[in-house]
């Protein structure tokens, strides 16, 4: 779960780091006073779940209180598009107003959990403000790494070492590790799944603060984090996303696909989907309707993936286990039915009560076509593509 | 022979709801050895009038020397049970929970780290040796078929489709191994490869990867040092947009080598037989084990 840069920053202040003065504002008037609590100098920045901000115009300088009330008027209400979003960008519901900061020198700091090493992983370069995939790839050798112990986590003396090995400037060290230490401690006790500070800036006076951030929360951790899960935001994501939340299916919109896919588990729909490549075409989803899945739970994928104005076929591909394919068959007559959609299927179905979940089909009045298996579904999905049965 | 489960199996099966009852009663309706059952408020009791329920893992072990334990409870439990039953000396944990938070299973792994114990999972189908009809996990049974080639995957029914043509052309199967769908594992691709080498049964091997991680690198690094038997592998999630996760929790391509392309090259440069989609798999081993 992705959060604000205004929630984020309220979370690390919650740990002890230091952040900016700021206000999170939902109108230009809000916007107004709180530049004007900051003398009228500020910086406006939209609130999206994507990066790219600055350069996609959602994060400007003001020099007056009017000016952030204008800046913030033409914000909020708007979809930002970044590099980083949809072509239809994302919503602004709210922009953070932040007091100019006297930055001396820019930093950078992550942290992970490293899949291959088992264990939260940090990053840390002096070169902040830069993608630091960026760092990793032109100047290895300015790159800060450290894998931490996977059961007592971060020593302090390793917190110094990343202090000194930035240039933290000698007397702002020892608060410079304990912000290290505090970000740890944030990163495990929210079960983050990133952290990542950028720029962490050396002010003229040598405080050291966080001046951007980024932090993501294990979707699988959430239920030990009520107080976070209220910080998500649906809006964020697209209309089909947010349905395919709520119907508890996993649903990732493809771009430039016509053919959308509906399997049960993650590597058979990764595997229908490369697939829709030897039909000559792209998958225009990836769709796990999951193990336990009901006949309306069916339904609703069924209708999600039609709903999606990119695809003109459908391949169903079930291996009925935990799902019995009868029901599968039940729902994808249901959605069909509940949709009206009229665009072709191609129905592939194994394993469990395949035979009635096929009977089902076939009895139905659906548009549906069969293949046998998965190499049979690519020239039969390139078939109903050119408009054939 | 086999790898992992055959007929000196007793299986201890841990959280006994709807899910955990109706694969526990699938597990014994195949063939395989339920010995004990696990479950905090029905101690006493029987599973399907037959296995011993008992209150703890400790328990059950003590009273039955079950020898592997199969995991069912909800995955915010998840971790505290693999370290219950690594604690009570089971030797081979099977994890089906799906859902495990990362940082459980940071401190899983590391805990389990030289305790004897082996993991397998979380979120996988479990492991099959159609051999001696020991099912543990929650694979349908009915599409194996004894045999003399290995499979071990990330993935359960991309799992099953390969299984599933391998039967129908007669191929049939010495031990059928999911490692799970997880950035963090009990076990990797090498380590079942390992077993496999050394499993006299086992005369191929079919590896079914997915974008994500380099734990296919590993695996062709293994295959072209130490793997003495054919491979026939396939890579799903090429047609997958960097940055996305594709439902696994590991699959996510997060740079070159997460890559489908640059996981197919690998194994192809270590001497692997590539199957180029999904749906050739079968043909590709049919076509290896006529030589």
């Amino acid at each position: 779960m992705k959060l604000h840069e205004y929630q984020a920053r309220e979370i690390l202040a919650r740990f002890g780091v230091p952040v900016p003065n700021a206000t999170y504002a939902e109108t230009p008037e809000a916007a107004r006073a709180a530049a004007e609590s900051f003398g009228g100098k500020a910086v406006v920045k939209a609130q999206v779940h994507a990066g790219g901000r600055g350069l996609a115009g959602g994060v400007k300088l003001v020099s007056s209180a009017d000016e952030a009330a204008d800046v913030a008027k033409s914000l909020i209400g708007t979809n930002l598009v970044t590099h980083q979003t949809g072509p239809t960008g994302a919503p602004v519901n709210g922009v953070l107003v932040a007091e100019l900061t006297d930055i001396k020198t820019e930093l950078y700091i992550s942290i992970l959990v490293d899949a291959e090493l088992r264990t939260p992983f940090i990053m840390a370069s002096q070169a902040g403000g830069m993608d630091i995939e960026k760092v990793a790839e032109e100047t290895p050798e300015k790159l800060i790494r450290l894998a931490t112990d996977p059961v007592h986590g971060l020593w302090p003396y390793q917190a110094r070492d990343i202090a000194i090995a930035l240039g933290i400037p000698p007397k702002s060290v020892r608060s410079a590790s304990a912000l290290i230490m505090n970000l740890f401690k944030l990163f495990t006790e929210t079960d983050a799944t990133l952290v990542e500070i950028n720029p962490l800036v050396v002010t003229g006076d040598d405080q050291v603060i966080a001046l951007d951030s980024k932090i993501d929360i294990e979707d699988d951790a959430l239920f030990r984090h009520p107080d976070l899960e209220k910080l998500a935001d649906p809006a964020q994501d697209g209309e089909l996303e947010r349905r395919a939340k709520d119907a508890g299916l996993a649903y990732v919109k493809l771009d430039d696909g016509s053919v959308g896919c509906m399997v049960n588990g993650a590597g058979l729909a990764m595997a229908t989907m490369d697939i829709t490549l030897r039909a000559g075409t792209n998958p225009a989803n990836f769709l796990d309707v999951g193990g336990g899945a009901q006949e309306d739970k069916i339904a609703e994928a069924f209708k999600i993936i039609v709903d999606d104005p990119d695809v003109k076929a459908v391949l169903v591909n079930i291996f009925g286990g935990i799902l019995r394919c009868d029901i599968a068959a039940r729902g994808v007559v249901q959605g069909a039915t509940e949709s009206g959609s009229l665009l072709p299927i191609v129905a592939v179905m194994r394993g469990t009560n395949a035979e009635e979940g096929l009977k089902i089909l076939a009895d139905s009045n659906i548009n549906v076509t069969f293949a046998d298996n998965l190499s049979g579904a690519a020239p039969t999905v390139a078939r109903v593509l050119a408009g054939g049965n | 022979m086999s790898v992992l489960v055959d007929g000196n199996t007793r299986l201890l099966v841990q959280g006994l709801g709807r899910e955990g009852g109706y694969h526990a009663s699938a597990c014994r309706a195949y063939g395989t050895n339920m010995v004990a059952g696990v479950h905090p408020n029905r101690p006493g009791m029987k599973f399907e009038d037959a296995v011993p329920i008992f209150e703890t893992v400790k328990d059950a072990v003590a009273e039955t020397q079950a020898n592997v334990g199969l995991i069912f409870v909800p995955a915010s439990g998840a971790a505290d049970a693999i370290i219950e039953q690594v604690n009570a000396g089971l030797p081979l944990v099977i994890c089906i929970s799906e859902g495990v938070p990362v940082q459980d299973m940071v401190k899983v792994r590391a805990y389990i780290e030289g305790s004897g114990s082996r993991l397998i999972g979380p979120n996988c189908p479990g492991v099959i040796t159609p051999g001696t009809r020991t099912k543990i996990g929650i694979m349908p049974g009915a599409i194996h078929l004894p045999g003399k080639v290995g499979v071990v995957s990330r993935s359960g029914t991309l799992t099953y489709e390969a299984v599933d043509q391998l039967s129908t052309r007669g191929i049939g199967q010495s031990s059928v191994v999911g490692i799970g769908g997880d950035p963090i594992n009990g076990t990797t691709f090498v380590d079942v490869l390992e077993l496999f080498a050394a499993d006299d049964e086992t005369e191929a091997v079919v590896l079914l990867g997915e974008i994500g991680g380099t734990r296919e690198q590993e695996a062709a690094e293994f295959i072209a040092d130490k793997l003495n038997k054919p491979v026939v592998s396939t890579i799903v999630g090429q047609s997958a947009p960097p940055g996305r996760r594709m439902g696994h929790a590991g699959a996510i391509v997060t740079g070159p080598s997460a890559l489908a392309s640059n996981k197919i090259a690998a194994l192809r440069e270590a001497g692997a037989h590539i199957a180029e989609t999904p749906a050739d798999i079968g043909e590709v081993m049919a076509a290896v084990l006529a030589g």
